[in-house]
């Protein structure tokens, strides 16, 4: 009888529910036709012509308001020398003065000078947040202070991080870092708040060489999503499955 | 100079921005919370596994579980940028976030604790309250006493055998709700390590685990270190009052204690084998599977670290402590020199897991070393340096200490 | 009948958590766009950004005072260096700053014309100097003209 009556009204709730979410779904239904955003952001850095020059990180600070003696940076340049015995890596100072001897730096103070005949391949490569498709900073916000918005870049709220340092750990390109004055996480938002008023980033008014490009996705003309989807495109440490926004051209075997 | 400057250096290849953010004190909280962890699993061996030789431990391992517990969130205060903000993860919780379940962990957990300590103590604190009550000219300090106190009974002075059975039913619940929360406490805080996957040497689903382990290790060598103390103490105190106090007659003293220590130290061993297997197993395992990461780990691991890992946490903090507590005819001085190294092991290992997870580049060709400020020069060098350490290790006993004088933490007589 | 109270004491620290979380949370605090995992936030922390101040104009906005360099650069080889790389960022120029500096230090040039011979990097491909050689202890532009790049004379 027992076992009767509750099977019973097992049945019972179980419809009355898919009957509730049915109904919702007449009523409210999720409109598959919802406006998408009108931007969608992407980047293209082109290492052939980056020169090292430095003039974007310099840019950076200035534009948004990093200290520019500071050894942190939202954005910065980094040197590869290939040689037959190996690869030297260095950024002295982010690039933000650029590049302006052989030597490389192995640790402050510690220089490495490379003779002419060794070196095989020598290039730039310039570096900024990805602004991830699914970006493992803002899974790991206790508190909701970094975010994406619906036009995909990733910001910080600085009004409520609480300076944990658990997104800094969590990238996995060394992008973030706390902020000098302001003691809360900060990184590149793409300048954000120059995309929104119609001008390009200051890394990308700065390079010289049009090393930098930033795209819209929405945008039908748009020249970078045309190299994108024609050209040989690379992006960084795609196994951690982030999807960062950021490709790369002339990505080489060497690169970190 | 950035602040993360003063205690970093570099070398070869490391991005700009990279420095040692997780410095001291994201070392002192696992160790804080695995003590946490461990000190009420061993109280819980008693109250809900009635392992009846762990009685006197019991009730003073739940006490110093508590007295950590408050300790437990203090080394976050410390790291924190903004500490001002600090609860922020109660009002917005990002659950995706393991550090979000802290909050509610934290509640949880210490609410379990609270509880069944109340249990526990809710006969001493009715007929406490009473005494008092009856007293007539109270001083100051007994008028405090008598408030506190009749505040904690919570109004429940039923001391009918049914209430005090009633009583030890809610203890064994409690307890037996609280060992999944402890171990979710320190659990959790393993999964903040193991699920970085831009760390090389944090990312493995055995980390939560490997902490769990450790975490009760260190606990149960805490209590065992502190319950050797206070008996010592009191040997020393009976010797001089011989006459007054029978109870605490010195050799009956020596009798419990190595029967205590004894028993308990198995129970060490047990979580010890497990603990130090699984590391191993870990790093038999990415020697063998050799992947990216590898070779920058390899230089850390057996380059850079090999001292701090096979020498100091490995050899001194878990196979000689091993040794001393298996061979026979353990004394009181042996197991004191065992259980210091014990919880020297679990504290290099948390240190070998944050700091020698920075020591790496995720360039994977670079890096970092870790100078701890030993000397505090501004308030930065305090809270993230050796003097913020000693501080939060010497805040629990002093805690433990206020709480013992509430609540008894000894059979017999007036609290310590 | 006693034995809830501890966890009637709890429930009420729970509950008064939720209440001053009622008012100490911003209206605008929730989940947004992305979803929970990716998208939850103070919404107006996104026109925050947006209101932050603009520095670098770009070199239209030096066109129409500082005509003669700017029509000199743009026939030069260094026709691809916006004004505010090496003057600074202009900002509200000439309100503020008032002036907007001239760098003549060796390091700014040494930048891109301290000859690296990187092959695949188009570094190689600029004419350069080696910068311990050619006039070591003296101002670049004591001889060259940046506005021109031009060699001396």
């Amino acid at each position: 009888m027992l076992r009767r009556d509750f099977l019973r009204y097992l049945f019972k709730g179980l419809s009355l529910l898919t009957l509730g979410e049915g109904l919702k779904k007449i009523i409210w239904p999720i409109s598959v036709n919802a406006a998408l955003p009108p931007n969608r952001w992407l980047f293209l850095v082109d290492t052939y012509k980056c020169l090292g020059c430095g003039f974007c990180v310099q840019a950076c600070k200035l534009e948004n308001e990093i200290p520019v003696q500071a050894n942190v940076s939202r954005t910065w340049v980094e040197r590869y020398v290939v040689t037959p015995e190996g690869t030297l890596t260095d950024s002295p100072k982010e690039g933000r003065e650029g590049f302006i001897n052989n030597r490389v730096e192995l640790a402050p103070g510690r220089y490495q000078n490379i003779p002419k005949e060794k070196i095989k391949k020598g290039f730039f490569v310039p570096k900024l947040c990805n602004q991830c498709e699914k970006p493992p900073c803002v899974q790991v916000c206790p508190v909701g202070a970094t975010y994406k918005t619906g036009e995909g870049i990733t910001l910080i709220d600085r009004k409520w991080c609480i300076g944990c340092g658990y997104c800094i750990m969590a990238c996995p390109y060394g992008m973030r870092f706390f902020h000098p004055q302001y003691h809360v996480a900060d990184k590149c938002n793409f300048c954000y708040h120059r995309i929104h008023k119609g001008i390009k980033p200051a890394c990308v008014l700065a390079c010289p060489t049009g090393a930098r490009n930033i795209g819209n996705l929405r945008d039908p003309e748009d020249q970078v999503k045309k190299i994108i989807i024609s050209q040989r495109v690379g992006i960084l440490k795609g196994e951690y499955g982030t999807k960062p926004q950021v490709y790369y051209l002339g990505l080489s075997e060497e690169v970190r | 100079m950035v602040l993360e400057e003063i205690w970093t250096t570099k070398e070869l290849f490391v991005y700009p921005n990279e420095y040692i953010y997780w410095s001291v004190q994201i070392v002192m909280y696992p160790f804080m919370t695995g003590l946490v962890a461990g000190a009420f699993v061993l109280s819980s061996l008693y109250h809900l596994w009635g392992i009846k030789q762990l009685r006197e431990m019991a009730k003073f391992s739940l006490v110093f579980s508590f007295a950590l517990l408050i300790v437990a969130p203090v080394p976050l205060l410390f790291h924190l940028m903004r500490p001002e903000r600090n609860f922020y993860v109660f009002l917005t919780p990002h659950f995706t976030s393991a550090i979000a379940s802290f909050g509610i962990v934290l509640f949880l957990y210490g609410s379990v604790v609270a509880s069944e300590i109340w249990f526990v103590y809710r006969k001493y604190l009715v007929e406490s309250s009473r005494k008092l009550k009856n007293l007539i000219n109270k001083t100051l300090g007994q008028k405090i006493k008598y408030g506190l106190l009749t505040l904690l009974t919570l109004g429940a002075f039923d001391l009918s055998e049914a209430a005090l059975r009633k009583d030890e039913k809610a203890i064994k619940i409690l307890a037996g709700v609280g060992v999944p929360i402890a171990c979710f406490l320190h659990g959790y805080a393993g999964f903040i390590f193991g699920s970085v996957k831009a760390n090389a040497l944090w990312m493995t689903p055995l980390m939560p685990v490997i902490f769990i382990m450790s975490a009760i290790v260190s606990g149960v060598a805490l209590c065992m270190l502190t319950y050797i103390v206070i008996m010592e103490y009191k040997k020393f105190q009976s010797k001089k009052n011989q006459p007054f106090s029978p109870y605490f007659a010195r050799n009956e003293i020596k009798g419990v204690e190595i029967q205590v220590v004894k028993i308990t130290s198995k129970y060490l061993l047990v979580f010890l084998t497990f603990s130090l297997s699984l590391e191993l197993l870990d790093l038999v395992f990415r020697g063998y599977t050799a992947v990216k990461s590898w070779d920058i780990l390899r230089h850390v691991i057996y380059g850079k670290d090999f001292f701090n890992i096979f020498f100091l946490q490995y050899t001194l903090g878990s196979i000689v402590p091993f040794i001393l507590l298996l061979i026979p005819g353990l004394t009181i001085r042996r197991a004191i020199m065992a259980l210091l190294l014990v919880l020297f092991g679990v504290f290099m290992m948390r240190w070998n897991v944050v700091i020698g997870g920075q020591s790496f580049s995720l360039s994977f060709a670079g890096f970092m070393h870790y100078h701890l400020p030993l000397i505090p020069q501004d308030l930065a060098t305090f809270k993230e340096g050796l003097s913020g350490a000693l501080v939060i290790g010497g805040l629990p006993f002093f805690l433990f200490w206020l709480l013992s004088r509430i609540f008894p933490v000894f059979e017999g007589k007036e609290p310590l | 009948m006693y034995f809830l109270r501890p966890l009637m004491v709890f429930l009420g620290l729970a509950g008064l958590i939720l209440v001053i979380r009622i008012i100490l949370v911003p209206a605008d605090f929730g989940i947004h766009e992305q979803g929970y995992l990716y998208g939850w936030y103070r919404k107006s922390n996104e026109q925050e950004w947006v209101n932050l101040a603009i520095k670098y104009q770009g070199r239209g906005y030096c066109q129409d005072c500082h005509g003669e360099p700017y029509k000199s650069i743009l026939s030069s080889p260094h026709r691809g260096i916006e004004c505010e790389n090496c003057h600074g960022p202009a900002g509200d120029h000439p309100t503020n700053p008032l002036k907007l500096k001239k760098n003549t230090g060796r390091d700014l040039c040494l930048r891109c014309h301290s000859y690296l011979a990187y092959p695949t990097s188009k570094r190689s491909e600029i004419k350069g100097i080696d910068a311990e050689k050619h006039n070591p202890s003296g101002a670049c532009a004591s001889c060259h003209d940046a506005h021109k790049a031009s060699k001396p004379g």
